[in-house]
């Protein structure tokens, strides 16, 4: 009976996604780890533990609460981005230009805020406007061109990295790369913070984008699963034929769902660098890798807005975990391999997923014939 | 002006090879997306083997040598999307992707381990191949003639003659555009996926080799090859799947990406003042253009992407 | 046993295989003569596709064994069976489309020096099997730009150029026009006169009366028996295949038309697959409480012509007028709101979600209905009843109700949930194309009823079929499609089942004025 109850609840997809995407983190640890084995046998538990750790290294819990702040504040970030993929996936569509779509928000939030000295509302607004822009770039080209969403989207992920550090460039910090300190040039743009900064040991740089990105994971949630929209999205996704064969706007739901994906992950960028945690460098040569690691952290999230907030933090976790390892040894670059290795292995999920089906049904079988032997008897 | 056509030539070489990678992958099936990762790990197999030969090695072990490195980097390299495709029907997009990150992040990780295990001071992310690098190199006049253009117009040929005059040819094409009737006839098309995704590694793993050569200082692995394996997808997709086309369309490519090299000695084009962006930005431009063009009647490969599951019929 | 070794090509003997939850072949013998033309009888599900695999290998049995020339032997591959001179011509063909046909018949077995093809050496050897057989094909025209029965004239000599001698045919006469047919029968009586020996699968009774000379039955799993075709009659295969005497004629009262639903001026819609029109010049109307049928062979246009009454394709000339409104332009949602109801060809591709629940599925045509929408909202208790009172109805079956995915549901369940879907909307204009493609007796027994239904109660009914049977049982008048074009209207009550062929296969052909006369 219990042997029963055991299997059916192994059944349940959200289960499997679930211990699906928790093997995922522990292989990728493990293979993270062996490559730090590799490396250098002698630091490399500490550092993987270095890794896992984050903010825990620090042994004071004032200090340790302020870190958990700095690692909340990217994972805001990161959580838009993931949201953008996750939100775009659902519609079938692979939106790798996340990141491009977080370059335009880092822009045009930025160019608000320092050059045109707006309000931090209105600087949010512009990324999201921006974000969608390009989202909606790559929505259109793939509706009425053909065009595959993954290449026009790296196309645009450079040519908006370009067009931004160009764009930047004008209030530039004249004595470094990066661009002017955002809460010294413009203290109005930066996010209010509404108190919160207090739970973490006065960490200035956590803002309402926390919870406004936890906020975005619900309402997208509630978008895909409780509104005709998302049913409609969903159902473009899963068959564009069958959507179309009922009347839906094909195209116009591509377009409209990678700008709503972009404009999260503009949202995302406004969310950091109106905080002031970091300024942008104009001569950044490759594209930030949030969005990217977006992709992580959507596919580790099971594809649920809700799975996505936990993988998010994780990620983020590690990616801030990876600067504390001994430098002498290591570089910080071992956690951008981990979570690769996790999207990578993100992969096998519905393997995974099909194997374990595929041991209920033959132990169920097995059972069964058991029964009806027993019967025979 | 003979600058324009040498940047132009070695580029127009790292894109055709590259593409032609992407060509052989997408005519067995498989979409390569991770090209970039794969480029990343042929060039990281090539600098180290050029940087660990002795320095009075001949120019000519210098080339094959490193040439051997870098394609069996990438050829391993590409395994990760073969097993991942094809034995565990995985997102051929995700894993490409992940492959893209993982190419950067772990040859980082690598180079910058190396570095520090010979100098605890040492935390960049180069590879000492720049004595190395000059095998490869003829001066004809002012123009610096490299090998590598040579090899990939080798590389071209072959990959036309193999494609269309041989049986693996007509096999692998078979599997990409119907695998059910490949296995019908019993071909194997996991082995024949296997094939071409490998033949990608071997390529890419080339092309990423000439692209660190191509530059003037020494290659940062931490940048990755700047969507130079996207571009090659690009190309691919301009030359219709077909190696002649490819070869023409990475040269109008690699012109496309030696102008934002060399504009400076262009008077009219400095007389423009155009910011340097502008023409780092001119080849994706280019290539978003030319697949708004031709993306809308492309021929690929009809079973590309879609795993073969010998069960379902 | 063993003396009579050699009469036989195949046997296939006491073949029992299992599948969870249900026997696909249950103690099957099938014995294949030398040089005979051998027919495999059954409905679908009957087994034959298993029966099928577990002779190339696919499957391994687990019971029974197989013997080719007296020789028992043990076939892992389909490579196993190739070399044991076993070929197939699949029902759809495994043909490269972008290759020549040449390419097609020499892929893996290629004639080779070095690793680089001989083609010269090959085309010799195609073209002397193809004067031997009379199978005559431009060897370098590609795949995409030939006839279905080119097509399958290729597939045939892959098999010669192999030299199988064991030739399996697999529902081949479905794709082919009632000239091809003739001349693929001609085909298979030379092949069988040179001595190979023919599996005929097929589930038309009076092709396998004119071309095979035994025939075995399967129903259900089960080896009914083998009958010699000359002792044997129609009604008796009949009767062996679905176990009783089945009464095809559907039950109908006469009606009369009432006024005109539908009304289609001078349609053309364009072809995705060649450069011509796939529907040409096409004028046809539907009145209320009539089932008008488009009859033809597979491709001649009625795909596009549905596409473009409900919107999937644009027109490239003509007009459509719905109960006076002209709806040439409109969109597919327009069209359906208006009264179009569409019970697709593909209830994979077009009818169903699969990877939605059945009740997501239910409500695919009616979501944005204020009873199932509010503000942006679905309503889910009201989805969940609705599906609910259509799965009692019209008796969906399915594990879990409402929230089954349908990708679950056996392929009758699946019809009905997309008839249930669109008749319960009450449809002006019901659309069926194909309604009973792949359905077991009792399902497709019960989509006539629901048609018939539909038209007592005043719908206009266009039902697109392939099925001959179905055309003349079901509808009240038939429009023939031919190449594109309306060939001829016929009343099912006087003409023949001849006369029909003869429409379908463009031999006859009338002036057709636009429908009301």
């Amino acid at each position: 009976m219990q042997n029963k109850k055991h299997t059916s609840w192994l059944k349940i997809p959200a289960v499997q996604t679930l211990l699906a995407s928790l093997l995922c983190i522990v292989a990728g640890v493990l293979i993270g780890y062996i490559a730090l084995l590799i490396i250098n046998p002698s630091g490399a538990t500490e550092a993987i533990l270095t890794v896992l750790k984050n903010f825990w290294t620090y042994s004071r819990p004032k200090t340790q609460l302020k870190y958990l702040g700095s690692t909340l504040v990217k994972t805001a970030p990161l959580l838009m981005c993931a949201l953008s993929v996750l939100f775009a996936y659902k519609v079938g569509l692979f939106n790798i230009g996340a990141a491009g779509q977080y370059v335009a928000g880092a822009g045009a939030s930025l160019y608000c805020a320092l050059a045109l000295q707006l309000p931090w509302w209105v600087c949010l607004l512009a990324a999201i406007v921006c974000g969608a822009l390009l989202g909606a770039i790559s929505g259109a080209l793939k509706a009425y061109c053909n065009v595959n969403e993954v290449i026009s989207c790296i196309m645009l992920n450079w040519i908006s990295l370009y067009t931004v550090n160009t764009l930047l460039s004008q209030v530039k910090d004249p004595t470094s790369p990066y661009t002017l300190n955002l809460k010294r040039t413009n203290a109005a743009a930066a996010l209010p913070s509404l108190g919160l900064e207090k739970l973490f040991n006065n960490n200035a740089n956590v803002t309402i984008a926390i919870p406004l990105a936890i906020l975005c994971a619900m309402a997208i949630w509630v978008l895909l699963a409780k509104t005709r929209l998302g049913y409609e999205l969903r159902a473009t996704g899963l068959n564009r034929h069958a959507a179309k064969y009922c009347g839906m706007r094909g195209k116009f739901n591509i377009i409209l769902a990678m700008a709503i994906a972009g404009a999260l992950a503009g949202a995302g960028a406004a969310m950091l660098y109106l905080t002031g945690f970091e300024e942008w460098s104009c001569t950044q040569s490759s594209v930030p890798a949030m969005g990217f690691n977006g992709i992580a952290a959507a596919f580790l999230g099971g594809l649920s807005p809700i799975g996505t907030i936990f993988a998010s933090f994780f990620i983020q976790h590690i990616t801030n975990g990876g600067a504390y390892v001994d430098k002498t040894m290591y570089c910080s670059q071992i956690s951008d391999f981990i979570s690769s290795v996790i999207i990578y292995l993100c992969g096998f999920v519905l393997f995974i997923r099909r194997f374990m089906n595929s041991r209920i049904a033959k132990a169920n079988e097995k059972r069964a014939a058991l029964e009806k032997g027993g019967d025979k008897q | 002006m003979i600058l324009l056509i040498q940047y132009m030539l070695i580029f127009a070489s790292v894109l055709m090879l590259v593409a032609l990678g992407g060509c052989f992958s997408e005519h067995s099936g498989v979409i390569n997306i991770g090209l970039e990762g794969i480029m990343v790990f042929g060039a990281l197999g090539g600098a180290l083997m050029m940087k660990w030969l002795p320095v009075g090695a001949s120019a000519l072990a210098v080339i094959s040598l490193s040439i051997l490195a870098a394609v069996i980097f990438g050829m391993l390299y590409s395994l990760l999307l073969a097993v991942a495709a094809i034995n565990f029907s995985a997102d051929q997009t995700l894993v490409g992707t992940a492959m893209n990150l993982m190419g950067t992040a772990l040859a980082t990780v690598i180079v910058k381990a190396m570095n520090t295990a010979a100098n605890p001071d040492n935390v960049s992310s180069t590879i000492q191949y720049i004595n190395a690098k000059k095998a490869f190199l003829v001066n004809i006049g002012s123009f610096e003639f490299n090998w590598f253009m040579l090899l990939a117009l080798i590389l071209l040929i072959a990959s036309y003659v193999v494609l269309n005059k041989t049986r693996f040819g007509l096999r692998l094409q078979a599997c990409g555009e119907h695998p059910q009737a490949a296995d019908s006839v019993g071909i194997n098309v996991y082995k024949m996926r296997y094939a071409g995704v490998l033949i990608s590694g071997l390529l890419g793993g080339i092309g990423g080799l000439v692209y660190i050569t191509a530059g003037v200082s020494e290659w940062k692995f931490e940048n990755g090859v700047a969507g130079f394996g996207f571009l090659a997808l690009a190309v691919m997709i301009f030359g219709q799947w077909k190696p002649i086309r490819i070869a023409l369309a990475a040269l109008l490519f690699g012109f496309f990406r030696a102008l934002g090299n060399v504009y400076t000695g262009f008077d009219f084009l400095q007389r423009l003042n155009l910011p340097s962006n502008v023409y780092n930005m001119l080849p994706y431009i280019f290539s978003l253009i030319v697949l708004i063009l031709t993306s809308k009647n492309s021929r690929a490969p009809k079973a590309e992407g879609v795993p073969y599951d010998k069960g379902a019929r | 046993m063993e003396n009579h070794g050699n009469e036989y090509a195949v046997e296939m003997l006491h073949i029992t295989k299992r599948f969870p939850g249900i026997i696909a072949n249950d103690d099957i013998t099938l014995q294949l003569r030398k040089g005979e033309i051998h027919a495999l009888l059954g409905e679908n599900g009957a087994g034959k596709s298993t029966l099928m695999s577990v002779l190339f290998g696919l499957y391994q049995p687990e019971e029974g064994k197989i013997r080719v020339n007296g020789k028992d032997v043990v076939i892992r591959d389909p490579n196993d069976a190739n070399a044991l001179g076993i070929g197939m011509v699949h029902q759809h063909f495994k043909l490269v489309e972008c290759f020549t046909v040449l390419d097609n018949i020499i892929l893996g077995a290629e004639t080779c020096k070095f690793g680089f093809l001989n083609k010269a050496q090959a085309r010799e050897k195609v073209n002397a099997l193809s004067e031997r057989y009379g199978l005559h094909v431009d060897l370098d025209a590609k795949i995409e730009d030939i006839t279905v029965g080119m097509q399958q004239r290729t597939e045939i000599l892959k098999m010669l150029y192999r030299d199988n001698d064991i030739l399996i045919f697999d529902e081949p006469t479905a794709v082919l026009t009632p000239h091809e047919i003739d001349e693929l029968m001609q085909i298979m009586r030379n092949l069988a006169q040179e001595g190979k020996s023919i599996l005929f699968i097929s589930h038309k009774l009076a092709e396998i009366m004119a071309v095979a000379d035994r025939c075995t039955v399967l129903r259900k799993g089960k080896y009914i028996g083998t009958v010699n075709t000359a002792e044997t009659s129609m009604e008796q295969l009949s009767a062996m295949m679905v176990g009783r005497n089945v009464n095809f004629h559907v039950e109908k009262q006469p009606k009369t038309p009432g006024k005109v639903i539908l009304k289609v001026e001078n349609m053309t819609v364009a072809s995705k697959l060649h450069k011509n029109n796939a529907v040409r010049n096409v004028s046809f109307d539907v009145r209320e409480g009539e089932i008008v049928c488009i009859a033809g062979i597979d491709g001649n246009g009625q795909t596009e012509l549905v596409y473009g009454l409900t919107g999937l394709e644009p027109l490239a000339g003509g007009k459509i007028t719905l109960m006076g409104d002209n709806i040439t332009h409109a969109s597919i949602r327009k069209r359906s709101k208006d009264g179009i109801s569409h019970i697709p060809e593909d209830r994979h591709k077009h009818g169903l979600v699969l990877d939605y629940s059945l009740e997501d599925d239910i409500v695919l045509q009616r979501y944005f209905e204020s009873d199932f929408t509010q503000f942006g909202f679905l309503r889910r208790k009201q989805i969940r009843g609705y599906a609910e009172q259509l799965i009692e109805q019209y008796d969906i079956r399915s594990g879990q109700g409402p929230v089954t995915m349908a990708r679950s549901m056996s392929g009758g369940n699946q019809q009905k949930a997309i008839v249930a879907r669109e008749i319960d909307r009450d449809p002006k204009l019901l659309i069926a194309v194909q309604p009973t493609r792949g359905l077991d007796v009792g399902a497709i027994e019960y989509i006539h009823k629901k048609i018939v239904e539909q038209r007592d109660a005043g719908k206009a009914v266009l039902l697109v079929s392939l099925e001959l049977d179905e055309v003349m049982d079901v509808s009240d008048r038939i429009l023939v499609m031919y190449e594109g074009e309306i060939v001829g209207e016929l009343d099912p009550k006087t003409t023949t089942v001849e006369e029909l062929g003869l429409y379908m296969a463009g031999a006859k052909r009338q002036e057709v004025r636009e429908g009301a006369k």
